[in-house]
């Protein structure tokens, strides 16, 4: 197995909400929102995770902390072996160069002010990517590469479709000749036949410029599509890790298989054979005890209640969070 | 399939918008019907005009432009109905459903308040009785402790229990046809599934028709009977459910169906219909899907198709359909 | 397999501007204000002080338009070359608190922190304070005279300018295009300046031009009241407060200066409406 070019180690990452003043009054502790509780994983050279979960489980967080938009309370992310957030390694624009990101909303993440040009233009000048001269050039090949017209540099954000939005902004990021891309549902505004199209673009430059992909994302479908392998979140904590095709075809953590269950299919004949998961996904303001999942879980016993599961090796290539995962599989 | 006879027919609709002195096709010639109990699914890419057929149909869309064909409601014509008779119908036989739950709910009055307006609205049931059916509502939608719950304000609510607030709301005069505009798209999956169940479930005990406008042709094949593809403002194929998904026989259906990456080979190149839908101020002479169509022949590109049955129940607006499996097309 | 579907129209902005008559009718006002500024000479027919003991308190009549005033001088020509005085007031009156304040305003909505809190308590002190008092006290500190206006004026309002730039920089932060610039590695500098900025400006923009029109009224509260300019200069509010005592018998002394502040406020007031429809961020 290749060594992990980045090395993410019990990330928690919790937001104060702030204190009422019925909280100083009594000496109550604020509220605390936890986004992230204890994510652990290694991303790759050269393969594509996804990161699969419902909104409000700390996906987004977690793209974010890797990108230093956000700064972790505990734990550490190491790139190269380096701590990202070492106090020697904070202001060092070189991991922006080599770990860019994608947004999800193709409407904001441009500055509505600027061209196409003076976007990728000004990407390359910060970074001294290439000469002065160069620069021009340069911006050319990057418009040809996510498949715009040359035209497209003299033309303000408003000007296009969602779809070609999104290409801005893989040609920006590609811009900087980054080793790791970060997409942050990045086609989930699209309509499907323009994701197509965004898809194949990514899928393509990552098998010709070699690019280590974390690809979060809620459309469970694409998720398959695009990865190598898979990491399913749950209320900040990965419940399930391991390869995409195996995760997808035999999911093992409850939560997982509910998760795949419940993505419509598009054969009617599957009406109703779903099991629905009951409940709603609990406020990260007061987390379940033991395993987050149990409250909505139809296996849940009594050590779930009262022990957090941890990540344990099941399956070939794959790791599960979950007490029962042995009885609940030979029963399946 | 349904014997019933339909208690909504839409015929021949069109809608134009204008803007900047322009004129916008957002509808052209939209026909179909919808029965007690049957669900019809209107799918399409985001400017195709399916939330626009729901908002011409109950009237909200001759407000910013022009509405004209037929939409009868049990012998009644919608589209030539003052406005005030057309409120007696809006909300009471037809209601209606919409994406974001929370924009449509005034987050200043409680649950209870906005279910009783309603219901004094549309009923003429007595302040207890209106109390009892807000409650009555409420446990149908299936949220938990409905009496207390009626004394909450729309916040108080997550996302999922909001869209059935919505849907108590929309129910509560007992329609007898429920227009739903993408009611599942801003949940998470697995609430999703739940809303959807409610909805089929609700229409089936009470013998409601459903217009269902989506995105997601999942959601198509796991809650529709019928369902109407649309293209540019036009209605490109129309069928039962399975056959449709089964068989499609427009490319522009084929085209969506196969842009959804499932039973495919993992990482390899997803099919994408070639460029992007025209502007509705720029439609293409032809058929509209022409300058994007694999299967485009010489008519298609002069003459515009109309939408024509081509077996029994399914109807195609193309000129050179794709042939079905079994190879014994037309 | 391009999907190219651009609006080849892109309507100028000059042409856009042109199709809003508020905006027309404000930047023609406004012109023709700066004009008569900067070269009063051309279009008043007297000189503003020139005395002339045969024509005193004259009613308007062709030679006359505006009438005379009690020394005889032309009540036109002094009304026009007061303009040279009060767009002064408007610009040195408020440039110093729109430059200060949108830099302050910008810096302390990107980084926040204590800055902000600091920042919060300025504005509470200085909102809950009745401006004019303010000015006046600060006048009557420093003295009298228009230097000194200015700098009372500029003490307090940039806070203004601050607050508003403050609010939309942090909007527009809720935009993903501020975190990519962070992402992208750019110094906080390039991103505030380069980005956040010319985003968040319209409204500053906006609210500058309403604010040129109240300096020139608070300019002209203060000339009446001898506290800026002061008399012999032609300034509206000296003008004014100079006909104050023949109201009845001389009327024209105080309308006709009285006309050219409302006008001149009316032409700000429809330049900032104009902007803030034109600038209005496109989908």
């Amino acid at each position: 197995m290749t060594a992990p070019v980045m090395e993410i180690r019990d990330l928690h990452l919790r937001f104060p909400l702030g204190r009422s003043p019925g909280d100083f009054l009594t000496g109550r502790p604020g509220r605390v929102v936890n986004a992230l509780n204890g994510v652990s994983l290694d991303l790759i050279r050269g393969e594509t995770l996804g990161v699969v979960g419902e909104s409000g489980c700390g996906k987004s967080t977690l793209a974010r902390c890797i990108v230093r938009l956000y700064k972790p309370s505990d734990g550490e992310i190491r790139f190269d072996g380096n701590d990202i957030f070492a106090a020697d390694q904070r202001s060092d624009r070189v991991y922006n160069r080599r770990v860019q990101m994608m947004f999800q909303d193709p409407y904001s993440s441009l500055n509505p002010r600027m061209t196409t040009g003076q976007i990728l233009t000004e990407a390359l000048r910060v970074h001294e990517m290439r000469p002065e001269a160069d620069i021009p050039g340069r911006v050319a090949e990057l418009l040809e590469l996510v498949r715009l017209p040359q035209d497209a540099q003299h033309k303000l954000p408003h000007e296009f479709s969602g779809g070609q939005r999104q290409r801005i902004a893989i040609a920006r990021a590609l811009a900087v000749e980054p080793e790791v891309l970060i997409a942050d549902e990045l086609v989930s505004a699209l309509d499907v036949s323009v994701q197509a199209q965004v898809v194949n673009l990514l899928l393509e430059l990552q098998d010709t410029l070699g690019l280590t992909i974390l690809f979060v994302a809620h459309d469970l479908r694409l998720v398959r599509h695009v990865s190598n392998r898979v990491a399913v979140i749950y209320l900040g904590r990965i419940v399930e890790i391991g390869d995409s095709e195996t995760l997808f075809s035999a999911p093992s953590h409850p939560y997982s298989q509910a998760l795949l269950q419940a993505a419509p299919s598009l054969n009617p004949d599957d009406r109703g054979r779903a099991v629905k998961l009951e409940g709603e996904l609990p406020s990260p303001l007061n987390m379940p005890s033991g395993c987050p999942f149990h409250v909505r879980c139809r296996h849940a016993t009594d050590i779930c209640k009262s022990t957090r599961p941890t990540l344990q090796p099941f399956k070939e290539q794959g790791e599960v969070a979950c007490h029962n995962v042995e009885e609940i599989n030979t029963h399946a | 399939m349904d014997e019933n006879t339909p208690i909504l027919q839409v015929d021949g609709l069109n809608t134009t918008f204008y803007r900047n002195g322009s004129a916008l096709a957002a509808l052209r010639d939209i026909s179909f019907s919808v029965a007690r109990g049957e669900v019809l699914g209107l799918v399409g890419e985001s400017g195709s005009g399916k939330s626009v057929t729901l908002r011409s149909i109950i009237g909200l869309a001759r407000r910013y432009g022009d509405v004209t064909g037929a939409v009868r409601w049990q012998g009644r014509d919608l589209v030539g109905m003052a406005d005030r008779a057309l409120r007696q119908i809006q909300g009471r036989e037809i209601a209606m459903i919409f994406q974001e739950p929370m924009t449509s709910l005034n987050p200043l009055l409680t649950v209870g308040l906005q279910l009783e307006e309603t219901l004094r609205a549309h009923t003429d049931l007595s302040r207890t009785a209106r109390r009892d059916r807000a409650t009555e509502m409420l446990d149908l939608v299936g949220i938990p402790s409905a009496s207390q719950r009626l004394k909450d304000y729309p916040h108080q609510f997550s996302g999922g229990m909001r869209q059935r607030v919505m849907i108590a709301i929309a129910l509560a005069a007992n329609p007898k046809l429920l227009l739903a505009d993408e009611p599942t798209t801003a949940l998470d999956v697995t609430i999703q599934a739940q809303i959807l169940d409610l909805i089929l479930q609700l229409a089936q005990d009470l013998d409601m028709g459903v217009l269902m406008v989506t995105h997601d042709l999942g959601v198509v094949a796991q809650t529709c009977d019928n369902v109407a593809v649309m293209y540019a403002g036009r209605i490109v194929e129309q069928g039962p459910v399975r056959d449709v998904l089964r068989e499609p026989r427009h490319p522009y259906t084929v085209g969506l169906m196969r842009s959804v990456p499932e039973n495919l080979p993992p990482r390899s190149p997803l099919y994408s219909i070639p460029g992007v839908p025209p502007g509705l101020d720029a439609l293409p002479v032809g058929c509209a899907f022409a300058p994007r169509c694999a299967s485009c022949i010489a008519p298609c590109s002069q003459d515009r198709p109309t939408l024509s049955l081509i077996t029994e129940g399914r109807q195609v607006a193309c000129f050179n359909p794709i042939a079905t499996s079994q190879g014994n097309a037309a | 397999m391009s999907d190219v579907a651009f609006s080849s129209d892109r309507p100028s902005f000059v042409r856009k501007a042109l199709r809003k008559p508020g905006l027309v009718a404000g930047m023609l006002i406004i012109g023709f204000s700066i004009l008569l500024a900067i070269f009063p000479g051309l279009f008043a027919p007297y000189d503003p002080n020139a005395i002339d003991y045969n024509a005193i308190r004259q009613p308007p009549s062709w030679s006359h338009p505006f009438g005379t005033d009690l020394l005889g001088r032309d009540s036109l020509s002094r009304v026009i070359w007061a303009y040279q005085v009060n767009m002064q007031m408007a610009v040195l009156g408020t440039v110093f608190a729109l430059v200060t304040g949108v830099i302050i305003g910008a810096l302390v909505g990107y980084y926040r922190g204590i800055a902000d809190m600091i920042f919060g308590r300025i504005v509470d002190a200085v909102i809950t304070f009745p401006f004019l008092v303010l000015v006046i006290a600060v006048v009557a500190v420093l003295g009298p005279g228009l230097v000194n206006m200015y700098i009372a004026i500029s003490v307090v309002y940039w806070v203004y300018y601050a607050r508003l730039m403050r609010a939309e920089v942090i909007a527009q932060m809720g935009n993903d295009y501020a975190a990519a610039g962070v992402v992208m590695g750019y110094s906080d500098r390039r991103i505030i300046f380069r980005h956040l900025l010319p985003n968040a400006i319209t409204p500053v923009i906006v609210y500058w031009m309403t604010d040129m029109a109240l300096v020139i009224l608070l300019g002209s509260s203060l000339g009446y009241l001898g506290l800026g300019a002061q008399p012999p200069q032609a300034e509206w509010g000296v003008l004014i407060a100079e006909g104050r005592n023949f109201i009845s018998t001389a009327w024209w002394l105080s309308l006709m200066p009285g006309l050219a502040i409302v006008l001149t406020g009316l032409g700000f007031s429809l330049l900032g409406d104009g902007l803030a429809d034109l600038l209005r961020p496109r989908g």
